[in-house]
């Protein structure tokens, strides 16, 4: 295991992990450590926060502060560890489940209010942790446990969501593209404000079985087969039916707390 | 000296005693307590912030508790629904923080406006799970500062979340009370072992025990999965009970200081209990029958609800006769009277669930 790796993970009891072999979580939270390595932080400077799911055992698996918090409320909990400690660089990692569907309120307000953390949603296309049932980032008419028949909802987009509702940074890559996955994470940790990176990751064990996918090699090469970069995007149609990655939009902002600072000055200037 | 209102008591107890963070979300008849925060904490330099729900509110509480500061929400019944998961986290997790109930009707949006004291037994049992749980009721102003203090205190000292159950009336009332500067503060302690040796849930008095936070550099595991003493999730078994005890005994070994309570004249036939603003109201019917009758009636407040003190409440009521229990709902904490008097005595409700106060003639038609 690579130093760097092997340092950044509570090694000594916690692994292996729970993850099912094939798993893209793993590939992801790989990228996710390599970031915050090359980014220069301190382990003892960053909270890794989560829900449940999948997805959300990562944490356990991380040596910094870690925060394995309930179903989809890991961005609210986030967000009174960052305001406690605003030195603290608060990285949320969720599921699709979890982030957009149970949680998707708080996905949506934190993203408007713009305080500075960074989410990692691993996107899967289903709730893995109960079974594979389908999310809402299941495709219209794949199979899931509880869409035998196909998904009668329509899936949506959570970079879209993410932008409209007032992210500043938004980013997408998958789990077979690690490299460009861990320069996308480390932006986004870069980025003061509220940033979002998309993993488009294999479930092979269920998502992937039930929709006759092959196993996770075979996932992975779709991913490699069917990602297109922004720049190649030259007009919509090209990016119909593929996965876009790379940095889908990057804006600044007034971050939260920075507007906040401001506040407690003024309410003490008027208090004197 | 001054003129406040319950709820406003309440916010400046909680600035007193240290609080910090606030986050909320507004509800009648609660709000005045956010907006006081609003106001008061970015002076001293806290955290107010209001969340997209009451289920964002309580999370970001706990997050901002784990990460060291004295937090706090307030709400009233809907959002207290909402906030139940949050609840059960902190209890799992064991990070202190206040939730203060500004009872009104219910149940779902019922009556906003209007008094009740019908959230007794969801402070009891509203978050699934065997949980201990710790609730204070005041019945006026100073007292709502008092409380908070209070709620303060407990919860920090045993890390669990407390609950205060004000109500509408003791919310929006107006009385002029005499608010001390300073109240004692309780600071939580520093672990002294090196972050190798710490264990987030080890030390087993569990009271004023040494913590560590996010960002302290121990780099802790905070998850509300059952746990082992290090804090990462386990399946087995004698774990397990050891956490449930563990839990179980924040307040098995600490009901006599959780106790508060108030009683006169208890060796009368006649008892009335009751707390919170009805019990205003049954004082008041206690003077007025015995200015009538000539004849003693025993009064017993009880300012703690939850953990009910079995014992102390029994030694209390073994000389009456006759129990009646005033409250502003259905007939919940006449139950747990109802399990400590001896048997064969009478134990009456006098019940008002219309949103009105209960009035001192509608006790005396009991007596």
């Amino acid at each position: 295991m690579n130093q760097e790796i092997f340092n950044s993970l509570r090694v000594d009891d916690r692994l292996p992990h729970i993850l099912c072999p094939g798993c893209g979580i793993g590939s992801a939270m790989n990228a996710m450590v390599r970031a915050i390595s090359e980014s220069g932080l301190e382990k003892d400077e960053i909270c890794v926060v989560s829900g449940i799911g999948c997805s959300s055992r990562v944490p356990g698996y991380v040596d910094c502060d870690t925060f394995h918090t309930l179903h989809g409320r890991a961005i609210p909990s986030a967000t009174g560890v960052k305001l406690a400690h605003p030195n603290m660089e608060c990285i949320v990692i969720a599921g699709d489940g979890d982030l957009l569907a149970i949680g998707g309120n708080h996905f949506i307000h934190a993203a408007r209010r713009n305080l500075d953390m960074t989410v990692i949603l691993i996107n899967n296309f289903n709730y893995g942790m109960t079974g594979g049932q389908y999310s809402p980032t299941t495709p219209q008419g794949k199979r899931a446990k509880t869409a035998p028949y196909g998904c009668v909802e329509r899936d949506f987009d959570a970079c879209k969501m993410a932008e409209a509702a007032g992210a500043v940074f938004v980013a997408r890559s998958t789990t077979y593209h690690t490299p460009h996955l861990k320069g996308l994470i480390k932006q986004a940790i870069k980025k003061n404000g509220f940033a979002l990176v998309e993993v488009i990751s294999q479930c092979p064990t269920l998502y992937g079985r039930l929709n006759r996918m092959g196993d996770a090699v075979k996932m992975l090469e779709y991913f490699r087969d069917n990602s297109i970069t922004v720049s190649q995007v030259k007009e919509p149609k090209d990016a119909e039916g593929k996965i876009v990655i790379g940095v889908l939009h990057d804006s600044e902002a007034q971050e939260y707390y920075d507007v906040y600072k401001k506040v407690m000055e003024l309410a003490q200037k008027v208090n004197k | 000296m001054q003129l406040l209102s319950g709820n406003e008591a309440c916010a400046l107890g909680a600035i007193r005693a240290g609080v910090r963070f606030f986050a909320g979300y507004p509800i009648t008849p609660s709000t005045e307590i956010a907006e006081m925060m609003s106001e008061e904490l970015p002076k001293l330099g806290g955290i107010f912030i209001q969340m997209e729900d009451e289920i964002a509110s309580i999370c970001a509480m706990v997050g901002a508790s784990a990460a060291g500061m004295k937090a706090m929400t307030a709400t009233s019944g809907p959002g207290f629904s909402l906030m139940q998961e949050g609840i059960g986290y902190a209890v799992m997790t064991e990070v202190p923080c206040v939730i203060v109930n500004v009872q009104r009707g219910g149940p779902a949006t019922g009556l906003p406006t209007k008094v009740a004291q019908a959230d007794v037994m969801a402070a009891r049992w509203g978050t699934h799970g065997d949980h201990p749980a710790v609730a204070l009721t005041p019945w006026n102003v100073m007292e709502s500062f008092l409380l908070t203090v209070k709620a303060i205190e407990v919860s920090e000292r045993l890390r669990l979340p407390v609950i205060l159950l004000s109500d509408e009336i003791v919310g929006h009332m107006r009385e002029v009370v005499s608010i001390p500067e300073s109240v004692p503060i309780y600071e939580r302690k520093k672990p002294l072992k090196s972050a190798d040796e710490y264990l987030h849930y080890g030390d087993d008095t569990n009271f004023d025990a040494p913590v560590a936070h996010f960002g302290d550099g121990y780099r802790i595991h905070i998850s509300g999965l059952t746990h082992r003493k290090d804090g990462f999730p386990t399946n087995d078994p004698k774990t397990i009970a050891w956490k449930m005890d563990r839990l179980r005994d924040k307040i098995d070994l600490n009901r006599d200081w959780l106790h508060i309570e108030e009683h006169f004249d208890l060796d009368a036939e006649t008892v009335i209990v009751s707390y919170g603003s009805s019990a205003r109201t049954a004082l008041e019917a206690k003077y007025e029958f015995e200015r009538k009758s000539g004849k003693k009636i025993g009064f017993l407040r009880l300012v703690t609800l939850w953990p009910f003190h079995y014992k102390k409440v029994a030694d209390l009521l073994q000389n009456a006769k006759r129990v009646l229990v005033v409250e502003m709902n259905q007939g919940q904490m006449i139950r747990e009277i109802s399990r400590v008097v001896h048997r064969g005595i009478d134990v009456v409700g006098v019940n008002r669930y219309d949103g009105e106060l209960i009035t001192p003639e509608e006790v005396l038609t009991k007596l």
